[in-house]
């Protein structure tokens, strides 16, 4: 149970003591002890898949930590936005003052990372959205929430990733979105192919996936991610 | 029945490889319905009867609408057979939203499940709530591409249901109370007994199987993690931002709130409170803070009161 009401500077969050939920099943082994001496990478932990992306950073190398008030977002080197709904997200970052400094951090160079949800947080534009709903921007893309269709559309299928070595990467899209469009500062990482749409983009220190690499046991994604926070160039 | 492919049989515990050609995309897969209650974590699913209040809903932060005819409260009071909803009000609720809608078909009844999942719903609740159709058997889950949540009073229960193909679990509590206390004791006990089985030694966890009345590798597995295969939110019963908050300290993976919504004096402050408690859901100053100025929270049932055929949670076996 996490009782404190701030956590202590500069310390991590203990095994197993997430602010959602636990590990998910059957993984927390290889969360190993590496993960201790990790650049600090925050997971925004409003809503959604936190435990999944807590672990995958703790088995890439990094060291999570929960993000849920801006002074914890001063503490990280790096912030996952994960997987959740996206307007129930929006909602809370503006509702608890972190619109501005979570912008202010992207603006200044942080490596952030958005999964589905957090693709839709770092667009630009949104071609629909909820009312009230904004994003965050950081990537130079149009993006267009649930263009996969609804749960019953969901899939999970191979897909070739720039930039990641070996075999395909097994990618999990629920009520995904995609990236109608890119500015010419973008990089489009992955397509898929059943589609033709962008799936995966990188701008600068900013990456993003309409999938949900947090789900499966491939630390791949996540590990280039961490590279990011390590060597900012 | 085009449900019933061969993809979605592979997802059976122990089943083999997909019969998706390799490179294809493949749906209704079990990490596609567990991982679509994974983006729910967090956060509050509303029980909602039109498609003005789904708005409501979804203007407050709910992370998805469970769209019904009568919230339970309703439902305790009017009597007769609660039913699947009508589709043509689902359909309502769909249009007017863009987070998941999830519907209510009753325990057994397939054929409502197979309407559901025709309509587009995102989730079906296999509930208790509604009136049962089957006296023995539950829906065989396995059998569709859409997700099931479904209810348990333990983890006996839990651990069956996942068996027939639940992609997520919460507990049942007492719908239409307004009254936490069944749901404190159903979520105790399921995480109780989980704790219980992490300390079992291999030929003990035999004979916990059986008292469990699950099968053995689901509870081997359960007793190494120390947690569900799948998503845990708790129902049944919560109507302030405490009662959210303190299922999620009990350990909850996110909260139902049924009646105890729009059976309050202000629906949609109340419905934004128990969104931020259910963040911030360890910090009572924020708790006090959203708590304040809500109106009437709904009237309530003291449990003594109800006749044990009143009393939902019994439902399912």
């Amino acid at each position: 149970m996490v009782t404190g009401l701030t956590s202590p500077a500069g310390q991590a969050e203990p095994m197993g003591q997430e602010p959602m939920g636990q590990e998910p099943m059957g993984l927390t082994r290889l969360a190993g002890p590496a993960s201790l001496a990790g650049p600090p990478v925050g997971v925004l932990a409003l809503q959604g898949d936190v435990a999944e992306h807590m672990r995958a950073l703790r088995a890439s190398g990094a060291t999570p930590t929960a993000v849920r008030r801006p002074d914890e977002l001063d503490r990280v080197d790096g912030l996952i936005i994960p997987g959740g709904e996206s307007t129930t997200i929006w909602k809370l970052i503006d509702i608890f003052g972190l619109a501005e400094p979570l912008r202010k951090r992207i603006a200044d160079g942080m490596p952030v990372f958005g999964s589905c949800a957090g693709l839709i947080m770092l667009a630009a534009r949104l071609p629909d959205p909820a009312s009230g709903q904004q994003t965050l921007g950081g990537i130079d893309m149009t993006v267009r929430r649930n263009a996969f269709g609804r749960q019953v559309d969901s899939f999970e299928r191979d897909l070739d990733v720039k930039g990641i070595d070996g075999p395909p990467y097994r990618a999990v899209f629920i009520r995904a979105p995609w990236v109608d469009e890119v500015g010419p500062a973008v990089e489009t990482l992955a397509t898929d192919p059943g589609t033709s749409r962008i799936v995966a983009v990188r701008q600068g220190r900013a990456l993003a996936t309409s999938f949900h690499p947090e789900l499966t046991p491939d630390w791949r994604i996540h590990k280039m991610f961490v590279d990011m926070v390590r060597d900012p160039a | 029945m085009s449900v019933q492919n061969a993809a979605e049989r592979s997802e059976r515990p122990g089943g083999g490889a997909a019969a998706v050609p390799a490179g294809q995309p493949q749906k209704g897969t079990s990490l596609v319905k567990r991982g679509m209650a994974d983006m729910l974590k967090g956060g509050v699913i509303m029980d909602v009867v039109t498609p003005e209040q789904a708005k409501i809903a979804e203007d407050a932060g709910a992370v998805a609408v469970m769209a019904l005819e009568r919230v339970p409260a309703d439902i305790r009071v009017q009597g007769g057979v609660a039913r699947m909803s009508d589709p043509d009000m689902i359909d309502g609720i769909i249009a007017a939203v863009s987070i998941p809608v999830m519907a209510k078909c009753r325990i057994g009844h397939f054929v409502e499940a197979q309407v559901l999942q025709a309509i587009g719903v995102d989730y079906i609740d296999e509930s208790e709530v509604l009136t049962p159709a089957d006296e023995a058997h539950h829906v065989n889950k396995w059998d569709f591409t859409v997700p099931f949540v479904c209810g348990a009073t333990n983890l006996g229960e839990a651990l069956r249901r996942i068996t027939e193909g639940a992609a997520m679990v919460r507990s049942k509590g007492e719908a239409g109370t307004g009254n936490v206390i069944e749901a404190t004791t159903h979520m105790r006990a399921i995480r109780s007994q989980i704790r219980k089985l992490t300390t079992l030694s291999p030929e003990e966890l035999y004979s916990a199987a059986k008292e469990l009345q699950a099968p053995y590798e689901l509870v081997a597995e359960v007793a190494a993690a120390g947690r569900l295969p799948v998503v845990l939110f708790t129902a049944g019963g919560l109507a302030t931002p405490a009662d959210a908050a303190m299922m999620m300290q009990l350990g909850a993976d996110g909260v139902f709130v049924g009646s105890g919504i729009f059976k309050s004096g202000d629906p949609a402050a109340r419905a934004a409170a128990i969104v931020k408690a259910t963040t911030f859901y360890d910090d009572p100053d924020v708790i006090a803070k959203v708590s304040r100025g809500l109106g009437e929270p709904m009237v309530g049932i003291n449990l003594d009161t109800l006749a044990p055929e009143q009393r939902y949670a019994g439902r399912g076996w």
